[in-house]
């Protein structure tokens, strides 16, 4: 069997042994309720405990009791606009942008049905927020307001100015939330400088296993619960506590909090802009979606006109290699994806998107054999493509 | 990943009769770049008129191209008539089924395959006729497509007519123009399987309490959500006399609730002939 070249770590990510590791014993031997009245499970609330600070020591949080552990990022996402929301009692303004993921569009879209006004914010050509308007946005809306814009694009990997954003929200009155699956973990984030009231970070995009995500509640904000039934999490999130994958998940932080102080993350970026360089330079008519100075160091997004993206990846897969495309075929639906096209990129170049997303893992190996065979799969493509001068 | 048969992957990866032929007798190119995905198609004759030679060159999806190379390998050894009788489902049905969202990727090839002897014959490069009615205009889905296709498919969700031609899965704007038209064509298919009711005679009697229900489940409900009521004065024949009482009188649009709200009501529920009069 040839060797698997996983490429789209930010569609899910290798859980890291130690973090398996971690988790085994809560499994195995410590599978007792914290919230129980004898030892056995009472034991397991100071691990728990533990987690809680290890979490918030990874983010920047003031309090362990900030951090909220959730099922999923999408569930922390719903909580976060829903429980704010909720808490207001009247129909008001939420602020996002146009290229956020499903899991904050979707809930803005159950909003808007419910009456209140929901603000899209776009980008431009290279995918950067419009902070222009977002300002006049916040000035031109009274009453209660919420921000939701994500910190790093899945697609794309660009950065929003996340710290401006806020300052701004927060001055207008706001509630700010901000999506930061995709930035977690490849950028430092200190919730001790960049003023959000909430925040959502997942464990399978940073080496945890999927089924963990978290909602950092800054201490003053008015929110209700979302899940109800329940006094964990402090009332907030009713359910008995995920116990092995709350320590997985601090293991993961703490790992994460390492590779981002020793070095690692530079050598993704590395990989990735030699990943980047050479395909440019082997297949001819192909071109970068995304800022490529103000991007997350893990992604490339790039367009390889007159071919489509799904043939491509299934290509790909047959010479083991995992990406991944905002093709429409590849996504299951018939429109291509909404953040390339909210980028306006031309429609030549749409339907042939691919992710090339790395994690540590990622060897040079792996980006020299990602090298070889992706020139040939784009000339085989486009040898069948009735748009190219043959 | 989609749930492929081994002979899309088979078709995908290793596609037959990839190519142009120089001076073919038949060729059409559907589909576009913005649309995601487009077939060229050429096919030429031999001396005994059947299709010696077909090449195709597809931008799209894993199933398109396979759906593609399939046709490519129906038509050859077939006369032009025999060619004309492959439909979509056929084409599917070669390559042991596509999932219901790809089933468009068959389609293409037949539009493909129609234009390519549509172009033989007539020499005209494409079959679109411009005075059709285009429903859908993200994918540029004319009514006749639609209709087509849904006849041939036996379809009766919009779902269904986007998972067949794409129509209806861009920006969503002509949706209920796709359900109208599918629901036309379920409705003609069915008052031709089964014959009309016969009407049910009623007694006076019967009809007057038949549509003081109507009224009492149907349309006072809604009046007075707006603290309005009705009431039903007379009955003559097909003639309902109503009045409008409560915040409903005199009411400007009182004119429209009645012909929208209580006319479609009693249409439904109690006869098609009715005509309703307010006092």
């Amino acid at each position: 069997m040839q060797p698997l070249i996983y490429l789209d770590n930010n569609a899910t990510t290798r859980p890291a042994p130690e973090v398996i590791e971690a988790m085994m014993p809560y499994f195995t031997e410590s599978w007792g309720n914290p919230s129980s009245m004898h030892a056995f499970g009472g034991n397991v609330a100071r691990p728990v405990a533990q987690a809680r600070e290890s979490v918030a020591a990874f983010l920047g949080a003031e309090r362990p009791e900030e951090i909220l552990f959730e099922g999923c990022a999408t569930e922390a996402d719903n909580h976060a606009i829903f429980g704010v929301t909720s808490a207001w009692g009247q129909p008001g303004t939420i602020i996002t942008s146009r290229v956020e993921h499903p899991a904050v569009l979707g809930p803005c879209l159950r909003l808007k049905e419910q009456g209140h006004n929901v603000i899209e914010i776009g980008v431009n050509a290279e995918g950067l927020f419009d902070l222009e308007a977002y300002a006049a946005a916040l000035e031109a809306t009274p009453g209660p307001k919420l921000v939701s814009v994500m910190w790093a694009n899945n697609e794309t990997g660009v950065i929003f100015p996340i710290q401006r954003i806020a300052e701004l929200g927060k001055a207008a009155g706001a509630t700010v939330h901000t999506d930061a699956v995709q930035a977690a973990g490849k950028l430092p984030i200190d919730l001790r400088s960049v003023p959000v009231d909430l925040l959502t970070i997942a464990g399978h995009k940073m080496h945890a296993p999927k089924g963990i995500g978290v909602l950092y509640v800054r201490r003053g904000t008015r929110m209700k619960p979302f899940v109800l039934g329940g006094h964990q999490e402090r009332g907030r999130r009713g359910g008995t506590e995920n116990v092995p994958y709350i320590i997985g998940m601090a293991k993961a932080c703490e790992l994460a909090s390492t590779a981002l102080t020793d070095g690692s993350e530079k050598q993704i970026a590395q990989l990735r802009d030699k990943l980047e360089a050479g395909l440019l330079a082997t297949c001819p008519d192909s071109r970068v979606n995304g800022c490529r100075t103000n991007r997350v160091p893990n992604t490339l997004n790039i367009s390889f006109e007159y071919i489509e993206g799904e043939s491509v990846l299934y290509h790909l897969s047959d010479r083991g290699i995992c990406a991944s495309s905002g093709s429409a075929c590849a996504a299951g639906s018939l429109e291509p994806s909404h953040v390339i096209r909210a980028m306006g990129v031309p429609f030549t170049a749409v339907h042939g998107s691919i992710r090339f997303s790395l994690s540590r893992y990622t060897t040079e190996a792996e980006i020299d054999s990602t090298l070889r065979h992706v020139p040939e799969v784009v000339a085989e493509m486009r040898a069948l493509s009735p748009f190219v001068k043959h | 990943m989609w749930d492929y048969t081994d002979q899309v992957m088979d078709h995908f990866r290793h596609p037959r009769n990839v190519g142009v032929i120089d001076n073919p007798d038949g060729k059409a190119t559907v589909g576009s770049l913005a649309c995601g995905d487009a077939l060229t198609f050429m096919f030429k004759l031999g001396e005994d008129g059947k299709i010696a030679e077909a090449k195709f060159q597809t931008f799209g999806c894993a199933s398109a191209v396979a759906s593609s190379s399939a046709l490519t390998e129906m038509v050859i050894g077939k006369t032009l008539e025999e060619a004309e009788k492959i439909t979509n489902r056929e084409i599917a049905a070669y390559l042991g089924g596509l999932p219901d969202q790809k089933m468009h990727c068959s389609v293409m090839g037949k539009e493909a395959l129609e234009a390519a002897i549509h172009n033989y014959r007539t020499g005209e490069e494409s079959v679109v006729q411009v005075h059709e009615e285009i429903v859908c205009t993200c994918f540029g889905v004319s009514r006749e497509e639609i209709e087509r296709i849904t006849r041939e498919n036996n379809l009766h969700s919009v779902e269904e007519v986007t998972n067949f031609c794409k129509a209806g899965g861009g920006c969503g704007m002509c949706r209920d123009r796709i359900q109208e038209i599918v629901d036309e064509i379920n409705h003609s298919a069915a008052a031709a399987a089964a014959p009309a009711p016969a009407t049910k005679k009623m007694t006076v009697l019967q009809k007057i309490k038949l549509i003081e229900q109507t009224l009492e489940e149907q349309v006072r409900p809604v009046l007075r959500k707006d603290g309005g009521d009705v009431e039903l004065i007379d009955v003559e024949g097909d003639v309902v006399r109503i009045a409008f009482r409560g915040m409903c009188a005199g009411c400007r649009s009182a004119a429209i609730t009645r012909d929208n709200l209580i006319a479609t009501a009693l249409h439904e529920f109690v006869d098609p002939a009715i005509t309703v009069v307010m006092e």
